[in-house]
């Protein structure tokens, strides 16, 4: 990795001293574990009379279970027992997907197995309790359901239909939730409009497919009245909570353990019914219990994202600035909504960021969220965003089309410019600190568009049609509480940091944010080391476990460096604080002309220091040596919160070009180009990463992701093998540059980095397939872009 | 178990030999290695999508979610927990300079397919490495810092 220096916030200091770790592309030293085969991950843990479980699910998406039979499975080999909801139910109470904030969201309670009805395809109705996962499958077999297949709802289109099937009955029609925004007078500015532009766009479902699956192991231990809960999450306390809540616990006694998690985007933040039930039946039987997902169980059960439907209508005067924008949504979250964090979020997120680079004076969202008999979906990496940006960057270039200006020079002419901050988003939404001028400035002299153009214009009547297209976005991160907290939910928004000295001179930290492969644990240490004057690797990290961090909310929404990282550099300057008073005290001279540097507290002025070490050491074990009433405190532990306003927004800008075989329809990203600002980056090679990877998860969804489902409701493709995810032949190099605008909500002004790719990427990719088309006469204006749609856009089957 | 449902066989893993050890006749190789603690083998799909489980038998990537236990008799495999010669050594160095991996889950598989790879000893481009490593799916880099990785591997011992 090379050495780059981007560190251009002053409040850190300079980089030309030693320590200075903030802004530098280091390694992770600390993963070198996974190249030797040594991570921890869930499966990997093997506890003494750990018993495994297999779950029956449903195999259809709606129906009646008359009566259930598990005698047979009972007797099969190696088998423990087996349950039913009765059993489960004693030990675990339901929950409700509901948020308070928001308005009225509808939903029924959910348990760990279905009771009477069974609602998605893959909802888990009986579990099988054996020796080994073998021997738990074996017994499934087993089990007589006598079913009453039922009508299901599968279409989130009609879904509020007279004739629609009501997937509870309770409630009176399948609506979770609806919202709308209403800033100016839209239908005003429409009139006055020179040009009014609209279009209607499709997402369809998509999931996360991390690597390693879902898993959980519980860990009831009957004589401390404890459960142990080893969990592949991203936000321990939050489970913590829902364990003791739900299974009715001293919420002191259940410790989260959450070691190396295989990837996750938002899918493993989620209470799943079947992780529940796995808690539930450790408790009742005393014993530890495994459940590793295995790939169908990933597809029919890992939340589902995306499933809109959205138009919009863009209204601009002759020179193009934008007059109104109005956006109309509907989404289908199949048959509850999820807790604790609810299905209505993504909605909410398209409604808050439609048009949020822009300056648009009348704005006008609804967003509609109905059941159905699917999967539930939830959020997944860059909630909401791929609908939001993908329609209104549609827009603009509908708009820059059809007043014939550049696509460039549209959206420079909308932009809430970069000196206009603070201001908001169309919806009312405050922003900050954000770049979009500079972004785009920077974009466009990384792609160079009219070389692009020249391309394009040399292949219009080729065979491989030449597209292109950019975008501008804003990236939700660093949340505060009035995410989540403020609707009931017991997700924390403020992180903690714990940074001791130990006696041997080494440093411990711990942190509330959690690892998933983001690099966490390095940009912790990163800035620990900068912030104490001491050597990287005099730095180790515990992260995910409740028992041994400070509490907080883990790692979701982009906040891991901008919220925890703020609160290990308080901790850290904390310590250094207590360090040099104490040393001044030892070295009888005054604390303002001491420093540390090199792991040793060195005097500014010259002369002899003392390392950390004898430090410790007099601290520790020779007290009696330090002047009366020095503070022995060696622990240092702070936190931090976002104040004031709903989130941190990061910016960006991105560009791709694109080549359509004609008589395949395939469609080949040639370039792709991304700026951030994400303000200060702690380790810009990490930064860089985390944009390439959600990148291609934009891509994903733009081009290959579909949960196909046929019209009662059964999953068609629940495989890898017929599942397309992006593999690497597919994908492009992703150039990537920066603008740095701190953020002033915080010392080390970081925004969050890690889904501005997915959010942005799909947007950018359907412009530039767009562009392509152009000359054609047509579009396609559904997601994933698969070459059959381009075919048949291009008329050719 | 009855017998039926076992059988005996001897093979070695990563230089350790396994005699005369009984398997399950339906175990897969990949969980039988990860019964053992070899738990640096990682299962994603058990279908031989995903390539996780890519695992080096007689000199050969093999996915050992498609390969059962039994049928590694009298061969000789070698895992990720194995992969110690100076040529890897290189690839780990690699792989970490370009942070070729974030969670680590696929780095096991990538690992060994980057291993057939480089032992070709051929100069390949960008687009043929992505070629290569393309049934090996990542779900967290985007892949373009394993080619990094990969490609500076090559330079290097050629």
């Amino acid at each position: 990795m090379d050495d780059i220096k981007v560190n251009q916030n002053p409040k850190l200091g300079s980089m030309d001293r030693p320590n200075s770790y903030i802004g530098r592309s280091l390694p992770r030293e600390n993963a070198k574990k996974h190249l030797e085969g040594g991570g921890q991950f869930v499966d990997d843990l093997v506890l003494p009379r750990m018993l495994h479980v297999a779950f029956l699910r449903s195999p259809f998406a709606h129906a009646e279970i008359k009566s259930i039979n598990v005698e047979e499975a009972k007797k099969s080999p190696g088998v423990f027992d087996v349950y039913t909801a009765k059993e489960i139910d004693e030990y675990c109470t339901p929950w409700v997907g509901t948020l308070g904030h928001l308005g009225e969201m509808r939903s029924p309670e959910q348990t760990p197995l279905a009771k009477k009805i069974a609602r998605w395809q893959g909802e888990p109705i009986a579990v099988v309790i054996a020796n080994n996962r073998a021997q738990a499958e074996d017994a499934l077999e087993l089990i007589e359901v006598d079913w009453e297949e039922k009508d299901a709802q599968v279409d989130m289109e009609t879904a509020l239909d007279d004739n629609a099937v009501v997937i509870h009955p309770e409630l009176g029609s399948n609506l979770f939730w609806t919202r709308t925004v209403n800033q100016g007078d839209v239908n005003q500015a429409f009139e006055t409009s020179h040009a009014v532009v609209q279009t209607t766009l499709d997402f369809a479902r998509h999931t996360g497919v991390t690597l390693e699956s879902r898993g959980i192991v519980a860990d009831w231990n009957k004589s401390e009245g404890k459960i142990t809960i080893y969990h592949n999450g991203q936000a321990p306390h939050m489970m913590q909570h829902i364990i003791a809540k739900h299974l009715e616990v001293n919420e002191g006694l259940v410790r989260i353990v959450s070691r190396d998690v295989g990837g996750s985007f938002g899918i493993k933040v989620h209470v799943y019914p079947d992780e529940m039930a796995v808690a539930a039946i450790s408790k009742k039987l005393g014993r530890p219990i495994k459940f590793i997902a295995d790939r169908l169980e990933s597809f029919t059960t890992d939340i589902h994202a995306r499933c809109h439907k959205i138009s919009g209508k863009l209204g601009v005067d002759k020179e193009g600035k934008i007059l109104a924008m109005e956006i109309n949504d509907l989404s289908g979250i199949g048959p509850f909504s999820m807790y604790p964090r609810t299905s209505a979020i993504e909605t909410n997120q398209v409604l808050n960021l439609s048009g949020a680079p822009y300056v648009i004076p009348n704005y006008k969202a609804v967003g509609t969220v109905v059941f159905q008999n699917k999967t539930p979906m939830c959020q997944y990496r860059a909630v909401g965003h791929p609908i939001a940006v993908a329609i209104t960057e549609a827009l603009i270039d509908k708009a820059a089309n059809k007043i014939d200006i550049g696509l460039s020079e549209i959206r420079k002419k909308n932009f809430i410019p970069d000196n206009a901050y603070p201001n908001k988003t169309p919806s009312g939404v405050p922003l900050e600190d954000l770049s979009h001028e500079a972004s785009m400035d920077k974009l466009l002299t990384m792609m160079n568009i009219q070389d692009i153009e020249k391309e394009k214009i040399a292949n219009l009547d080729k065979n491989v049609l030449c597209g292109y297209g950019v975008i501008s976005m804003c990236e939700v991160t660093n949340p505060s509480p009035l995410f989540y907290g403020v609707g009931g939910a017991h997700i924390s928004s403020q992180d903690g940091a714990s940074i001791r000295l130990e006696g041997s001179g080494a440093i411990h930290l711990s942190s509330s944010i959690t690892e998933q492969g983001q690099g966490t644990e390095a940009i912790m240490k990163q800035i620990a080391a900068d912030q104490l004057g001491v050597s990287m690797d005099s730095v180790r990290v515990t992260l995910g476990d409740t028992d041994a961090t400070p509490y907080g909310g883990g790692t979701w929404a982009s906040r891991g460096a901008g919220i925890g990282g703020e609160a290990v550099l308080k901790a850290a300057r904390i310590l250094k604080d207590n360090i040099l008073d104490i040393a001044a005290a030892i070295m009888q001279t005054d604390k303002n002309s001491l420093d540390v540097e090199n792991n040793t507290v060195i005097r500014k002025n010259g002369g002899e220091g003392i390392t950390l070490q004898q430090l410790a050491e007099t601290v520790y074990y020779r007290g009696h040596e330090l002047p009366k009433g020095t503070n022995p405190e060696l622990l240092a532990t702070a936190s931090f919160l976002i104040e004031g306003i709903p989130f941190v927004f990061t910016n960006s800008a991105m560009g791709c070009k694109v080549s359509i075989d004609q008589d395949t329809g395939i469609i080949k990203i040639d370039k792709f180009w991304a700026v951030e600002d994400c303000g200060t980056q702690i380790n810009p090679k990490l930064v860089e990463e985390q944009i390439r990877g959600g990148v291609i998860q934009g891509i994903g969804g733009a081009l290959f992701e579909e949960c196909v489902y046929d019209d009662q409701g059964n999953m068609q493709n629940a495989t890898m093998a017929d599942y397309l995810v992006p593999m690497a032949y597919e994908m492009p190099d992703i150039i990537v540059d920066h603008v740095t605008t701190n953020s002033g909500r915080s010392i080390i002004g970081a925004k969050g980095a890690g889904e501005a790719g997915t959010g942005g990427a799909p947007a950018v990719i359907m412009n530039a397939v767009n562009n392509a088309l152009k000359h054609h006469g047509t579009e396609v204006l559904s997601q994933p872009i698969t070459p059959e749609k381009i075919l048949r856009a291009l008329g050719k089957i | 178990m009855s017998a039926k449902n076992s059988v005996n066989i001897s093979f070695s893993v990563n230089g350790e030999n396994f005699d005369d050890v009984t398997v399950p006749t339906r175990q897969h190789l990949a969980d039988y290695l990860r019964s053992q603690g070899l738990t640096g083998t990682h299962l994603g799909c058990e279908q031989g999508a995903c390539g996780a489980c890519t695992i080096e038998m007689d000199g050969v990537a093999v996915r050992s979610c498609l390969v059962l236990a039994s049928q590694a008799n009298g061969s000789s495999i070698t895992t990720v927990e194995g992969f110690d010669d100076e040529v890897m050594q290189k690839v780990k160095n690699n792989f970490l300079k370009h942070n070729a991996f974030q969670c680590g889950f696929c780095s096991p598989g990538m690992l060994m397919t980057t291993k057939e790879i480089i032992s070709s000893k051929k100069k390949l481009s960008r687009d043929e490495i992505r070629s290569e490593i393309s049934g090996n799916y990542c779900r967290c880099t985007g892949y373009q810092s394993i080619v990094d990785a990969i490609e500076e591997t090559i330079n290097e011992i050629n």
